[in-house]
């Protein structure tokens, strides 16, 4: 089986499959800053920390205990959010802007003390071996895409999801509703770090090389621009977004030199004619279902509402 | 030692606060963080070096030059990434900061090189004054007197200015600033302008301080001048004055006391420190929670 796949892989011109993966791996981590941000409202401008912790971890992990690379994943993922819990904990309390600068603040310091650690190998970076998986990694990948979309879509529509909208809508309602708002705080930072983790680990064995200065801040705003052109809290806007952005500088690989000038332009214009992302306000299962005839229409919906609230009089109009 | 240190660290920190400033006013008006803000920085550095190098100016008139192109080029982003996103969330603002910080940049990579330049020598005749066993140069005492004036300056156009107390005005509350008649777009315009002058003049004391300009320069000191606009608590003036001058002094200590490699993480972890005991800042103001 693993051979057949690595034979099947070789057809595919290498650079595509980066291509191909770096989409894979820009999806993972921006699902994960969409639970943080899209879901929970807090603004964090240092995923890419957790991205960084997650890659070290399991290059560390494959490097020093030469540990199977599933199990390698999971601890990854366990150990970053662990790392996010407790970072969590104390900055969770700030709100708003307060809390953006104390995750980029956060970020930030995790880049410098990796660039000063020993077992990361300092500013030189880690070469990390090949995983000892039989699957090809790209085919790795994009499973951990699957199941990420999978287990997001779940928190979604669940108890635990709809606790996590309520504390972006109001912290003190939620509050007052008896959910506790620093634990879910907590626990959404945690499960975005955890995927971010996973993310990192992933990066880290495709790449085969890391270096601390590749999780500065622009791969932070890199995967909050996925995430807010997509469209805040939707899962298809954060899976197009990251596939966007992640393509988009290969695509624009043909302009040279010109390709980050028209890449931040695009940023620019992108909010002006989309202000709140490609997906914002737009429900994918809705729309496809309403594409296949199983639901109605927007329109007739208010339609059948308008003429509702007609025949039951004025008085009762509550619209 | 340690008045050399200190002064070291004031001269560093004020230029920090110069570009803090920026950061401040823009965010009590229109709460937008503005990333590209640094990439403003970067340019007025390099107006100042073109204008001492190419058009051999006098120091000061590169510094004008500097500051007035970089109100130019303020307003002008303004107009055309965050204007029309002033109704929608503050997130998208943001990314459309970032858009144009990253554009900047590469802008300024492509036109400059990705080498750092240095100014010409002798654009501002540098001597070592002796006060007891410190040395200090007379280009550190030029930086704390122009982001002193230039502080000053801003202090009276704020609170003495009828254009200041529209600010003011702005800042507390837009729409009913807008209903009382005043020119909300101007002034937010205004403010640009005045963060961006002060940003350039900064670029321009740093790139003398430090003789080198490069493209991405901004990044870091964006990055630290925020962190010190957060610090000293985000929309109040005097607290980024205050925030930049404590980033610079600790930041100098830290690396006086041997841990400078760890430079650029210093700033960081006062920040988050002093955040966790005053989660508003240092002189911010404290966020009323209504239900």
């Amino acid at each position: 089986m693993g051979d057949f796949l690595q034979q099947l892989m070789g057809y595919i011109n290498p650079y595509y499959l980066q291509i191909i993966v770096n989409i894979g791996i820009g999806i993972i981590l921006a699902l994960g800053l969409n639970v943080v941000t899209g879901l929970t409202g807090q603004l964090s401008l240092g995923h890419a920390a957790f991205m960084s912790i997650g890659a070290f971890t399991s290059a560390i992990l494959t490097i020093k205990l030469g540990m199977p690379f599933t199990v390698n994943m999971v601890l990854t993922g366990f150990i970053t959010a662990a790392v996010a819990a407790l970072i969590g904990l104390p900055i969770l309390r700030l709100t708003g802007d307060y809390l953006a600068i104390c995750t980029l603040g956060f970020a930030e310091i995790v880049k410098v003390v990796f660039l000063n650690l020993d077992i990361t190998n300092r500013a030189l970076g880690l070469s990390v071996p090949a995983p000892n998986t039989t699957i090809p990694m790209p085919i790795v990948v994009w499973i951990v895409v699957l199941l990420t979309i999978i287990i997001v879509s779940f928190i979604h529509n669940s108890r635990f999801g709809r606790a996590l909208m309520a504390v972006r809508g109001d912290e003190i309602a939620a509050e007052a509703m008896g959910i506790n708002v620093t634990l879910y705080k907590v626990q959404s930072f945690a499960l975005g770090a955890f995927i971010a983790g996973i993310g990192g680990g992933l990066y880290a064995h495709f790449m085969g090389y890391i270096n601390p200065s590749d999780f500065g801040f622009l791969k932070s705003v890199d995967i909050l621009s996925m995430v807010v052109l997509g469209g805040l809290g939707s899962i298809t806007g954060s899976v197009i977004g990251a596939t966007i952005l992640s393509a988009a500088p290969e695509f624009l690989r043909f302009m040279a030199n010109y390709r980050m000038l028209v890449y931040g332009g695009l940023l620019v214009c992108m909010m002006i004619f989309r202000p709140n992302g490609l997906m914002g306000g737009i429900s994918f299962t809705g729309l496809v279902l309403r594409t296949l005839g199983l639901k109605p229409h927007m329109r007739t919906i208010m339609e059948q509402k308008i003429s509702e609230s007609e025949t039951s009089g004025p008085g009762n109009g509550d619209t | 030692m340690f008045f050399q240190q200190l002064v070291n660290g004031i001269a560093l920190g004020s230029t920090y606060a110069l570009i803090a400033l920026g950061y401040t006013m823009v965010y009590g008006i229109i709460t937008l963080i503005n990333f590209a803000h640094g990439e403003i920085y970067m340019v007025g550095a390099f107006v100042g070096l073109f204008a001492t190098a190419i058009l051999k100016v006098n120091f000061f008139i590169a510094m004008l030059i500097a500051m007035l192109v970089c109100v130019l080029l303020a307003v002008l982003v303004e107009r055309i990434a965050y204007r029309p996103l002033r109704k929608s969330s503050r997130l998208s603002a943001l990314i459309s900061a970032i858009g144009v910080s990253i554009f900047l940049s590469t802008l300024a990579q492509m036109l400059f090189g990705a080498n750092a330049k240095g100014y010409p020598e002798g654009v501002f005749p540098v001597k070592q004054i002796h006060i007891g066993s410190a040395e200090i140069s007379t280009l550190q005492l030029l930086i704390i007197a122009v982001s002193a004036i230039l502080m000053i300056a801003l202090e009276f156009i704020v609170h003495k200015t009828k254009i200041g107390k529209a600010m003011r005005a702005t800042s507390e509350d837009y729409n009913t600033a807008a209903l009382m008649g005043i020119n909300v777009n101007m002034v937010i315009s205004f403010t640009f302008a005045l963060g961006s002058a002060l940003a350039a003049a900064g670029g321009v004391l740093v790139g003398l301080l430090f003789n080198a300009v490069s493209f991405n320069m901004g990044l870091m000191a964006g990055l630290k001048a925020f962190a010190a606009a957060v610090l000293g608590g985000i929309g109040s003036i005097p607290g980024a004055m205050l925030g930049g001058l404590l980033l610079g002094v600790t930041e100098v200590a830290g690396v006086a006391f041997g841990f400078s490699s760890y430079r650029d993480a210093i700033a960081f972890a006062i920040l988050v420190l002093v955040l966790l005991v005053k989660p508003t800042g240092l002189l911010g103001r404290k966020i009323q929670k209504k239900v």
